[in-house]
């Protein structure tokens, strides 16, 4: 099979031993001969020597979901090589390490085996344990180079850019690669039958992870503070944030910063001064993962019940408990909607990729401003923590934020009494912030309080302001991002997905679509779900519902929201922590759609009166 | 009902302060605690303090968390933003409060139960951080809302109402606060305002985390014989070590006219305000953390409290100046100054590819 910028590889290699550098700098290349490109690094919850793998895939079509089958596999940690030598699709290629002889873990028929000696070359050209280690990582980077038509110039030129400073690290680095390209240049027929080729595709984008977006929309956002207490995989987030702060909001001339970068003794605390912030007049914010939300749990019932805006982003992580640390899930989904005790819902809101949550990031808070309340931004790891080709960011220099109903001291002077919890419109309230005017004390509380804000224990003042609040998330639903709904005409099929999916189901609908499944495709951007998201629901005879975990969270949440029936809603799940690829999604949805029509002609009914007749090339 | 809104009288010849405000300005909300809880002689002297501080009530913060204690703070200042946050957990929403508006007069009233169980950690953190906060834990060794259990701070042998004796060791705040750094450390009685009131305005003006711990007995649960948080243990019990005289700015006394005594510590409070230390214990100094700690733990082997201004340090960083904050409070800078723009944006794209 020739396939020219249109493959995946991976590289197994042991965690700590620099490869990471090397699977960046491929990756770098790649996008600079500008030809479209994306990585998944799968690594461990270790610190050094347990399994790690890093995949890219090319593609000409810009799809980036994580791919279905592995063209080449470089193996490079005998603890994995079964595992890796079967990833391998049948005719594809495998690269090992010859310095020793080829383990019978392997071996395999059908596909072609490569060896280059790293390890012996490697021990030839450098002095010492450590720098052999780290060589033998860069240098099968240089005979992929060779394999894979990598422009040499363009590496070496990275390479200068990245050691600019030290010599010897270049020197070093170039010459390990140099040993790989010129090794698998002699030895092998180079390059392989699937191979780059110069485009002109990625000149408008770059290479961003969503971690770096979210710290960096809330700099942009104006947030001056930020409490987290580390947890992967969310901690890049605030080091983003830290970055950028130190890059943009320190006083030239005094070293002063402004902003407050608090890192909690946990996410309880961490939670509390986001909310202590934001009644103080901040725009603050936190980043955590899954067992930081339900420690957060608490504070974000006080947030959503004294109505106090704060920004917090969960990055997601395989649950439930500790989970899977360094795996992806889609595991909070509603958890978040609900989270706390008593009555709460919070708006939310979903980004498929770090573009996205850049400009998600700002909105969330000016949305957690608007409507006086916790907003989730809800990603997961492979958004967060994996580099994503996307659009250059842009900014509108035009953009204020969004402050809502803030009594200012002319508004308060000319207020008879003020009353905190009292509907101004849309549900909702007025607000004060501390230190501003004698006429805007009150007193915000967690227990029962009256429209006025003062405590009660009455059946109808309490339920008065749990009534309003009610109002308020219902109006939140038409200001939250609306979903981003792909219609064919008349399908009578439709998928729905949320956040990290959308980039293999996007992929799978083309495929489906080119099969001759008439599909639409509605994806989920914000909670609590806006009239189009019933609509749509409403529209299709069948949907199936794509996420990441095991409960059928976003399906659940359709149909206590919309009031939809299950039955009309096929999940669709993937949740065993790697990022989503689209052939999954392919064959799941084919699979059931036969599954359908066997029922349906079972049943008496027509065939394919499930799907509107759009089960064209399906049997 | 938490609260009772009080008649307005005003009595016509009321004293004023600089601001022209009586004490009845620096009221709240009636007190819904029991008659003769320690809690409501705490308010009181905390009116005084603010009152005699010329505190504008609007620029006061007052927070605290869950408990007889924390309900206090809708019993003073009813012009001031008041924060109920949830149990333990006060000192969060104060550091973020303070995070971003760092130019209030912050007060934090907690309890025993609030500061040293459930929010032992928020507790110990906010003193490592020196979050500016005047921090006051009336403390009784009891649960009163919940009707009379052994708190963290109850003393071995205590015993409850119905007899039933403390077997658990108690956790001292003044002690753990010295181990963590705290810069000032007091220990007063609910019973003794004319002590209380100075401590609370040098608390008030101290730059960094204040600790007061205030034994404030709970009538209802813990008022009786063989309790060691009753008005008579402690009564009987408590010694002064430092009676505490605070010289605010306008009567500032220069050290150069009064020169301290051998009895006497002046420690120069951030703002140029003076608290004069008298020590009524001659060999006691509250500026030597490791001698303060030896003493008290001393006198606690022989069931003494010691009472006043137990520790003072007045030149550490609070968590702006370990920040390195800028001097504005940060709710004060414009966003276009917050705001780095798209010409940043742009250039800063360059560097992801």
């Amino acid at each position: 099979m020739s396939s020219i910028n249109d493959f995946a590889f991976k590289i197994a290699t042991v965690n700590g031993t620099g490869s990471a550098s090397a699977n960046s700098l491929l990756m770098q290349a790649i996008f600079r001969m500008g030809i479209p490109v994306s990585g998944k690094n799968v690594f461990p919850s270790n610190i050094q020597g347990l399994p790690t793998w890093y995949e890219i895939r090319v593609s000409k079509h810009g799809y980036t979901a994580r791919p279905s089958e592995m063209d080449l596999v470089v193996a490079l940690n005998p603890e994995t090589y079964a595992k890796d030598v079967a990833a391998v699709r049948p005719g594809g290629y495998l690269l090992y390490d010859s310095s020793w002889p080829l383990n019978d873990a392997l071996r395999r028929e059908g596909i072609t085996i490569l060896g280059v000696p790293f390890g012996t070359m490697c021990v030839e050209a450098f002095e010492g344990d450590r720098a052999r280690t780290l060589m033998r990582n860069i240098a099968y980077a240089g005979a992929l180079a060779a394999l894979l038509k990598i422009d040499m110039d363009l590496v070496g030129s990275m390479l200068n850019e990245k050691f600019a400073k030290k010599r010897a690290l270049l020197d070093s680095n170039f010459k390990a690669i140099k040993l790989g390209y010129d090794y698998a240049m002699a030895h092998f027929d180079c390059p392989l039958s699937f191979h780059l080729d110069r485009m002109d595709a990625t000149s408008d984008w770059i290479l961003l992870d969503g971690n770096s977006a979210c710290g960096l929309g809330a700099v942009f956002a104006g947030a001056t503070v930020g409490a987290w207490y580390p947890i992967t995989p969310s901690t890049s987030l605030m080091e983003a944030f830290k970055e950028y702060a130190e890059r943009y909001r320190v006083d030239k001339a005094t070293g002063q910063r402004k902003y407050c970068l608090i890192q909690a003794e946990d996410e309880l605390a961490a939670a509390g001064m986001v909310l202590g912030a934001g009644w103080a007049g901040a725009r603050a914010f936190t980043s955590t993962a899954g067992p930081g939300i339900s420690l957060m749990s608490e504070f974000v019932g006080l947030g959503y019940y004294a109505e106090i805006p704060g920004v917090f982003v969960d990055v997601q992580r395989t649950g439930p408990s500790t989970g899977m640390p360094t795996r992806t899930q889609q595991g909070d989904l509603l958890s978040i909607a609900y989270l706390s005790h008593g009555d709460t819902k919070h708006i939310a809101l979903f980004p498929a990729n770090p573009e996205e949550c850049f400009y998600l990031m700002v909105q969330a808070f000016d949305l957690a401003e608007r409507f006086q309340s916790p907003v989730f931004v809800v990603t997961d790891l492979d958004i967060g923590m994996n580099d994503w080709m996307c659009r250059r960011l842009k900014w509108d220099d035009s953009y204020r934020p969004d402050r809502g109903k803030v009594l200012g001291p002319a508004e308060l002077a000319e207020v008879k009494k003020f009353a905190r919890y009292a509907d101004t419109g849309g549900g909702i309230p007025a607000r004060t912030l501390p230190g501003v005017h004698p006429k805007g004390a009150y007193f915000t509380r967690g227990s029962g309080h009256t429209s006025q804000a003062t405590y009660t224990e009455d059946s109808d003042e309490y339920r008065e302001v749990m009534d309003r609040l009610a109002r308020k998330l219902a109006t939140a639903a038409d200001a939250v991002p609306e979903p981003e709904i792909d219609a064919q005409d008349g399908a009578a099929l439709g998928i729905i997905s949320i956040g990290g999916c959308h980039a293999a189901v996007r992929e799978a609908l083309q495929q489906l679509r080119a099969e001759g499944i008439a599909a639409d495709y509605m994806r989920i951007r914000g909670f609590p779900f806006g009239k189009s998201v019933g609509a749509f629901l409403a529209q299709h005879r069948r949907c199936f519902v794509v996420e990441q975990n095991r409960d059928a969270q976003l399906r659940s949440l359709l149909a206590i929201e919309t009031g939809t029936s299950p039955e009309k809603m096929i999940p669709v799940l993937d949740y065993g922590g790697l990022p989503l690829a689209a052939g999954y999604v392919v064959s799941e949805i084919s699979r059931q759609l036969r599954l359908l029509q066997q029922q349906s002609v079972a049943s008496g009914e027509l065939t394919g009166a499930y799907v509107g007749g759009a089960m064209r090339g399906v049997e | 009902m938490t609260s009772i809104q009080k008649p307005p009288v005003r009595h016509p010849s009321l004293q004023q302060n600089a601001l022209g405000l009586t004490k009845r300005d620096y009221e709240g909300a009636m007190s819904t605690l029991c008659a003769g809880c320690g809690h409501d002689s705490v308010t009181a002297a905390l009116v005084q303090a603010f009152w005699e501080l010329d505190v504008p009530p609007h620029r006061a913060a007052k927070l605290s968390g869950i408990g007889c204690s924390s309900k206090t703070t809708a019993y003073f200042m009813k012009q001031s933003h008041g924060f109920n946050a949830v149990h333990g957990r006060m000192p969060a929403v104060a550091t973020g409060a303070n995070a971003a508006n760092k130019n209030l007069v912050y007060i934090g009233i907690s309890g025993d139960g609030d500061s040293l169980s459930i929010g032992l950690g928020q507790f110990c953190h906010a003193i490592r951080r020196n979050v500016n906060l005047l921090y006051v834990l009336e403390n009784n060794g009891v649960y009163g809302l919940t009707k009379g259990q052994f708190s963290a701070s109850a003393d071995i042998g205590s015993k409850s109402k119905g007899g039933e004796a403390n077997v658990q060791p108690p956790i001292d705040p003044v002690l753990l606060a010295l181990t963590l750094g705290a810069t000032f450390v007091a220990r007063s009685f609910s019973g003794d305002k004319a002590q209380l009131v100075p401590i609370l305005k040098a608390g008030l003006r101290h730059q960094g985390f204040g600790l007061i711990d205030i034994i404030s007995p709970c009538v209802t649960f813990n008022d009786h014989e063989a309790s060691t948080k009753s008005y008579r243990f402690t009564r009987q019990h408590q010694t002064e070590m430092t009676a505490v005289d605070f010289v605010p700015l306008r009567r500032e006394i220069t050290a150069d006219s009064e020169t301290d005594g051998a009895g006497t510590v002046s420690v120069t409070m951030h703002d140029n305000t003076v608290v004069r230390l008298r020590k009524v214990a001659e060999d006691y100094n509250p500026t030597d953390r490791d001698a303060a700690y030896a003493h008290i733990r001393a006198m606690q082997q022989k069931k003494e409290i010691a009472t006043g201004l137990l520790y003072i340090d007045s030149s550490g960083n609070d968590m702006h100046a370990v920040n390195r904050t800028v001097d504005r409070p940060l709710v004060e800078i414009p966003f276009a100054e917050l705001c780095p723009g798209s010409n940043a944006l742009d250039s800063l794209m360059e560097e992801f590819r």
